[in-house]
């Protein structure tokens, strides 16, 4: 099986915590995390509901490859309406929680209502209780898994738990796991401080005794590993340079969006990237880069873990931040730094490091400061209001605002709506790059078309981890597509879409998918399942998840109208670089994609596909 | 001709130190000088070249014996890489 089979239903409102059996003939049809607990969510969830009302519900959930010694198996994902876009959110995240909750023997915690009050909830194995958590509201996230472990007098145990920015109401608050691991995106961390629940804590030493065929599984575990050990990129490039190796790779393409998406080329890439991450500093003759890092299970590591320089302004007399810690991937890079126009690669880090210990999205969080700095230039957010100067490029103010909106303390309540919200406030809401509200990541879909059609048609909003057409446009992965034309883009990014939904409900990091296809994928879950686990089965099950958060989205009133882009990237051409002149081809892609989906033209499935797909 | 060379990740290792700082070295090539010349004459390891850009457009492997550079582009190459 690999699925503990266990379901922990916790009524917040009530105070409650039971078990119920996991729906099995659900798990033969969604495999598990994203798509099971989509599942779930679809079926017991008004579509309408407020996000932030106690409705709405929140499940943290694991694959049934979590916790096993499949490579990257330690995965896990919150499933809720997200309160940054109203749509339906999966936010995945590593680190080491995933598997611990594995083995406390939970696939699933199904949150319900709000809490009187603030509590956490405590897993120690089948054992299941809330406990008070007073004293821990208002900490951070850093100080809520000191304090937890302390009072469990247990190292060993793993937590969850959301920041200030959770409890504030920051729109795009992340639940961070093990320090620096977050499930990061949509606001499911808000979600999880409107139900007045801090974290959960997990310590479970049950194992995974569950897999249906351990000898045969072990041998398609080693064959996968031995995959990636051999491929180039995962054996090599990413554990050596992190995902921050792609700043000067995209930079070079045209297609890093910078200043707001005012320009695709950074001036100041290079000050920003991966290469100078490994340089010595002259202020301490240290370099940025402290060690690689690797999640549970994983044999790729591609995780950061840097010092920043302490004589930097942002840290001066602030020891608490002068040790090790996570950072920067090249998403957050990115979005504090070039889509500001920061080019400070210590301020980067101090900004990254607020929204770890804090809890926010750094991509949604960057990209509204982005968005601040235009309105700022352009004379519509005053000085007095912001309080202080905060043009594009000012990394003390990219510093000072991390930490309002950590706290919620003046303007930095206004950057916690997001750039949809506080846009549309200021009149112009034109100005916030996204959609579904949701910030777009780290690649100008002028410069490569494709994404904009991932970013478009994400259903959960603006996002790269949906379809990485990335890995075929600029890297060849598997196959080289053309990044500057819009043909056969549909198809690719279906291809994408339907894929990733597998591997996020596998238990596995997307990652994987730089060497493995779903091929090396299926024998692992073959052996570990029980049930017909065929190549063509997965492809179904990927495209019948896709197809259930989209029936979701139209259900809670998304519409055709809501697959789009921002004007900027329809109107203004890039103006540097490989795509220099063009805009992005949507509108051509958008019924191709449609049609290529078994939609009708107003982006709905048809009967038949439902029916194909058994919705 | 001047053409601007840059080296990134592992490759950079295969700059003269005074290059590292910038990934970017000027070089001043004969005319015709083609994409795998360039390669060859720094000892790049074929494997190793895995992303070749000129002016940020993608050569393919089967060009770069024949692409020739033209004054003032830049060449950029990197090893199999990837991130998100």
């Amino acid at each position: 099986m690999a699925w503990t089979r266990n379901v922990l239903r916790v009524d917040l409102t009530n105070g409650t915590c039971k078990r119920e059996p996991l729906n099995m003939e659900w798990a033969q049809q969604y495999l598990g995390q994203r798509g099971l607990a989509t599942k779930y969510f679809v079926s017991e969830v008004d579509p309408k509901v407020d996000p932030l009302s106690p409705a709405n519900k929140l499940i943290m959930t694991t694959g049934p490859l979590t916790g096993t010694p499949a490579s990257t198996g330690g995965r896990y994902s919150v499933v809720t309406k997200g309160a940054l876009t109203g749509a339906i959110a999966c936010s995945n995240s590593g680190g080491y929680f995933g598997a611990e909750l594995k083995f406390a023997g939970w696939d699933m915690i199904i949150f319900e209502g709000r809490s009187p009050k603030p509590v956490y909830l405590w897993l120690e194995n089948g054992k299941a209780e809330l406990r008070d958590a007073g004293h821990l509201w208002g900490k951070t996230v850093w100080q809520t898994e000191e304090i937890i472990k302390k009072a469990h007098q247990d190292p060993q145990v793993r937590v969850s738990s959301i920041g200030r920015a959770g409890e504030n109401g920051v729109l795009y608050a992340c639940i961070v796991n093990d320090l620096h691991r977050a499930a990061g995106r949509s606001g499911v961390g808000t979600v999880m401080g409107s139900k007045n629940l801090k974290a959960v804590a997990v310590r479970g030493t049950l194992g995974t005794s569950s897999v249906r065929d351990p000898k045969a599984f072990m041998a398609a575990a080693a064959a996968g590993k031995k995959v990636l050990a051999d491929n180039a990129v995962t054996g090599q490039g990413l554990p050596t340079y992190g995902t921050q190796v792609l700043m000067n790779v995209i930079n070079e393409m045209g297609a890093l969006p910078t200043r707001n998406h005012r320009d695709v080329q950074f001036e100041e890439a290079r000050k920003i990237s991966a290469e100078a991450m490994h340089e010595k500093r002259p202020t301490d003759g240290k370099s940025h880069l402290v060690t690689n890092a690797a999640c549970f299970g994983c044999t790729i590591a591609c995780g950061r873990i840097s010092k920043i320089d302490e004589t930097h302004f942002s840290v001066v007399n602030k020891p608490e931040y002068w040790g090790a810690s996570g950072g920067l991937e090249y998403e957050a890079a990115w979005a504090l730094g070039a889509a500001n126009g920061v080019g400070d690669l210590e301020a980067l880090q101090f900004a990254n490091l607020i929204c770890n210990e804090d809890g926010f999205d750094p991509i949604s969080f960057g990209a509204t400061v982005g968005a601040a700095m235009e309105l700022y230039e352009l004379g519509i957010i005053k000085q007095e209001q912001i309080g202080m100067e905060a043009p594009f490029g000012s990394a003390k103010a990219l510093c000072e605002l991390a930490q309002m909106t950590a706290r919620g303390e003046g303007f930095g309540k206004e950057l916690g709506l997001g750039s949809a919200r506080m846009c549309a406030k200021y009149g112009r809401p034109e100005l916030s790059m996204s959609v579904k509200k949701q910030e777009f990541p780290a690649y100008d879909s002028r410069g490569i078309q494709g994404m904009g059609l991932t970013y478009a048609t994400s259903n959960r909003g603006a996002c790269h981890l949906r379809s990485y057409t990335v890995a075929s446009e600029v890297f060849g992965i598997p196959v080289k597509t053309d990044p500057l034309v819009t043909d056969g883009k549909a198809d690719l990014v279906k291809a994408f879409q339907d894929a990733t939904a597998v591997f996020d409900s596998a238990g596995i990091c997307v990652f994987t998918s730089f060497a493995w296809t779903l091929a090396d994928v299926q024998p692992q879950i073959a052996a570990a399942c029980e049930g017909d686990w065929s190549m063509e089965k997965l492809n179904e099950v990927g495209e019948r998840i896709w197809n259930m958060e989209r029936q979701f989205n139209l259900a809670a009133g998304f519409t055709a109208k809501d697959d789009d882009l921002p004007p900027r990237l329809k109107t203004e051409p890039a103006k540097t670089g490989p795509a220099k002149g063009l805009v992005n081809g949507i509108d051509k892609m958008k019924p191709e994609y449609y049609k290529t989906r078994g939609w009708d033209a107003n982006g709905v499935p048809t009967q038949d596909t439902l029916k194909r797909l058994g919705l | 001709m001047k053409v601007t060379f840059k080296l990134f990740a592992m490759l950079q290792d295969y700059l003269p130190a005074e290059a590292k700082k910038d990934n970017s070295l000027t070089l001043d090539l004969a005319e015709e000088t083609t994409v795998l010349q360039v390669i060859e004459r720094f000892a790049l390891p074929p494997k190793s070249c895995h992303l070749v850009l000129i002016d940020g457009n993608f050569v393919p492997p089967a060009e770069r014996a024949s692409r020739q550079l033209r004054e003032g582009e830049t060449l950029a190459i990197w090893p199999p890489i990837a991130g998100g």
